[in-house]
């Protein structure tokens, strides 16, 4: 049996709690595991103070991990522009490779991208490896993919960063296959354990009810893919430079690819795109018609931000998909989140709640939202939301 | 077109609440349900069989209620399905989660097309759908919201991004993860429940798919959960309340004062 309870337990249900699978019980006195519910998750072990609970598995265990050295990040572009989730990693980079006392590298895989590599350079990279091919002007996961893997083989970083983006979140995770290594989700916070060296990545799970620290311990390169906005820039430094590499061991293996983009179709132009504004101003059933949305753009337009929705709003027709908020749709984390007429059901919490700040406008004292707002205003979203537009204006117009 | 659809059964719901006295998670009675976007891909599944012919095949790997999982998919029109079930592979992350998937997929051997959920909402990771793609080396589009076109050996969808969508061409056969946006899922019919009571479902161990035993479960899973908690909560925020006036020039001037705007 592979989790196992020794002589030690004293009943006290602390793993009983612990339990995110409802996997063990208390019985006389005693902790005993549903096998068939028990998924080895491991949450039970720390959370027991009497050393009560082992599991006694011995994992497979597969990189040398002195061989491996350096800090990755993973700088995705769209249209040769370097996206700005990865000047945030390099931000979070710097940090682990000063404390594991190794250099950070950015990898870049584009066409005519070489331009960028002097910005990553301001951002905190010692070295940037540039692939730079014209098939690689968009995103194809199979080429992205294989280029990468053969990349981690040849140069052994211990740790690979990207955004847990749209690419990221295709990408890495055919990498970590090929790579033959673990891969810890949209991770919120990143550290080095003191006592073993290892990547400590935390991240939320369960809808962002519980959060979890993932250790890939016996594999290297540790990867992570991080959620945007979470880490911070490091101010860009113009005197630094760095070492290019370019790579141009490529062959037509590595480009060739089954999926071919035949139209790339951008609908945000005119607003802001959600999970890159800096204010969101969201609208939930409380504005009650389609039409009252526009007040919510007159305030997103003065504080250069966009507009968002809870899933009621969307699913009445007021708003499209593309603008919904929350478990099921989009995940955000702006410097300021503005809840409009939105009750805060968990849903729509864990996709926003880790904004910078929060203020809800409802007329129920009662409401839910408040219970995560920084500034909670009780009062009607019609008399308040334009208040604040006017306000505002006049303010940032000085 | 021979459809396999990737499922896993989830807690019905993910709002684990926290016992403020012992700092505890919470979670009595909860019920278990096919995870959220699996309905999705069930239901476009069962579209292209509608529309191309061929069969619907569900799979999951889980304990042995999953097998209720599986019956769901059944009773809304899926035509077979598998269960991997073993002691063996409790424990997996995403990396061996993929690698049982795609050794009883390899078993199953006729499919042109697989189809996963975008995520799970317990684990959270959308990882297991490219990770099953990378093992049978087939290419993946992920976060589809469209299917605009099938023919033999090809496919033509559209893929949910930041700025809008993008429109890809494969061949097959392929993997696709798909989003809410592609379709509204239908209900059981009545001649889907008596067929998902009496269907027999095909139950798999590791044995069964050849799996390298270091491969599966806990020993083959590179990334281990070293510890949960509950997320700090923010600190009490400030209610406002009274003339309106009044509360957004006091909002206004503290977010200046704090440089929030
Ligand atoms: C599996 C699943 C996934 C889901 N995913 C999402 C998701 O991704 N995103 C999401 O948002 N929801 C999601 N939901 C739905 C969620 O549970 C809620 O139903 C939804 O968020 C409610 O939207 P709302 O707050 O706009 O509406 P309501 O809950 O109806 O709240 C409206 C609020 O407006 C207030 N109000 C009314 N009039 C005024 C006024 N004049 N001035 C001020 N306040 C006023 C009311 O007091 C009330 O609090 C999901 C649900 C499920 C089951
Ligand atoms: C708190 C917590 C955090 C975790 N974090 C990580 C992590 O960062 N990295 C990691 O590698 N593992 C992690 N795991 C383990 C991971 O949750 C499991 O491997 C799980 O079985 C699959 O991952 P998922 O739930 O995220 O599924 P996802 O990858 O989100 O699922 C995507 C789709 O794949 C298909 N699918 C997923 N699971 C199955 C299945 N069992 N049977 C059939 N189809 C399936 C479905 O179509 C689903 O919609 C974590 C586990 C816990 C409890």
């Amino acid at each position: 049996m592979p989790l196992m309870v020794n002589e030690k337990c004293i009943g006290c249900k602390l793993c009983e709690k612990a339990c995110p699978f409802d996997a063990i019980h208390v019985v006389e006195k005693l902790a005993v595991v549903d096998l068939d519910k028990c998924t080895l998750c491991g949450a039970c072990v720390p959370a027991c103070k009497f050393d009560a609970l082992k599991i006694d598995v011995k994992r497979r265990g597969a990189a040398n991990k002195d061989d491996f050295k350096g800090v990755w990040v993973f700088a995705e572009q769209k249209k040769g522009k370097v996206q700005s989730v990865a000047f945030e990693l390099l931000g979070a980079g710097r940090k682990l490779a000063d404390v594991r006392k190794s250099e950070l590298c950015a990898v870049l895989l584009g066409k005519d991208v070489t331009g960028e590599t002097a910005r990553l350079f301001h951002k905190g990279a010692d070295k940037v490896y540039v692939v730079d091919r014209p098939e690689l002007e968009n995103f194809l996961d199979e080429p992205y993919a294989k280029i990468l893997d053969k990349l981690v083989k040849k140069y052994k970083p211990e740790i690979l960063l990207a955004g847990a983006s749209t690419i990221g979140r295709a990408l890495i995770p055919r990498v970590a296959i090929l790579s033959n290594t673990g891969l810890t989700a949209d991770c919120t916070g990143l550290d080095i354990d003191p006592a073993t060296g290892n990547l400590l990545q935390t991240r939320p799970a369960f809808g962002g009810n519980i959060m979890a620290t993932i250790l890939t311990d016996l594999h290297r390169p540790q990867m992570a893919t991080v959620r945007h906005k979470v880490m911070k820039e490091l101010a860009p430094d113009t005197s630094r430079t760095g070492q290019v590499i370019d790579v141009t061991d490529i062959d037509a293996a590595d480009l060739s690819s089954r999926t071919k983009i035949a139209n790339i179709v951008d609908e945000l132009e005119k607003t802001v795109n959600l999970t890159e504004a800096d204010v969101i101003v969201s609208g939930g059933r409380g504005l009650r018609a389609p039409e009252n949305f526009k007040m919510l753009e007159e305030l997103a337009l003065v504080v250069g931000g966009a507009v968002g929705a809870s899933r009621a709003a969307v699913d009445s027709g007021w708003m499209p998909y593309s603008h919904q908020v929350g478990q099921t749709g989009k995940t955000v984390c702006p410097k300021v989140y503005i809840a409009c007429g939105i009750s805060g059901a968990i849903q729509h919490l864990v996709g926003m709640q880790s904004s910078d700040v929060i203020i809800a406008i409802n007329k129920d004292p009662d409401a839910p939202i408040f219970s995560v707002a920084n500034y909670g205003i009780v009062g009607d979203v019609f008399e308040v939301v334009p208040q604040l537009t006017t306000k505002l204006k006049e303010v940032l117009k000085k | 077109m021979n459809i396999l659809v990737c499922i896993k059964q989830v807690p019905e719901t993910t709002d684990v609440r926290i016992n403020p006295e012992t700092n505890t998670l919470v979670r009595d009675g909860v019920q278990s349900i096919v995870n959220p976007f699996d309905m999705y891909a069930i239901e476009e599944g069962i579209r292209i069989r509608e529309k191309h012919g061929g069969k619907v095949t569900v799979i999951t790997m889980g304990p042995p209620q999953a097998e209720n999982a599986l019956r769901e998919a059944v009773s809304l029109g899926c035509d077979e399905a598998v269960l991997l079930t073993d002691r063996a592979f409790a424990g997996a992350d995403t990396w061996a989660t993929s690698y049982a998937l795609s050794m009883a997929i390899r078993k199953i051997k006729d499919f042109d097309i697989i189809i996963c959920g975008k995520q799970a909402i317990d684990g959270d990771t959308a990882q297991v759908g490219p990770g099953i793609s990378t093992f049978l080396d087939i290419p993946q589009i992920t976060y589809v919201k469209k299917i605009e076109d099938i023919k033999p050996g090809f496919i033509r969808v559209e893929r949910l991004t930041e700025e809008g969508f993008t429109a890809i061409e494969s061949s097959l056969p392929v993997l696709l993860t798909v989003v809410k946006e592609i379709n509204e899922p239908r209900l059981p019919s009545l001649k889907g429940k008596m067929k998902a009571k009496s269907l027999q479902i095909a139950k798999w161990t590791a044995v069964d798919i050849g799996a390298n035993p270091e491969k599966i479960g806990l020993p083959g899973s590179p990334t281990i959960v070293n510890r949960i908690f509950t997320p700090p909560k923010k600190a009490g925020g400030r209610i406002m309340k009274g003339d309106a006036v009044q509360i957004v020039t006091e909002l206004v001037g503290e977010l200046r004062e704090k440089h929030i705007v």
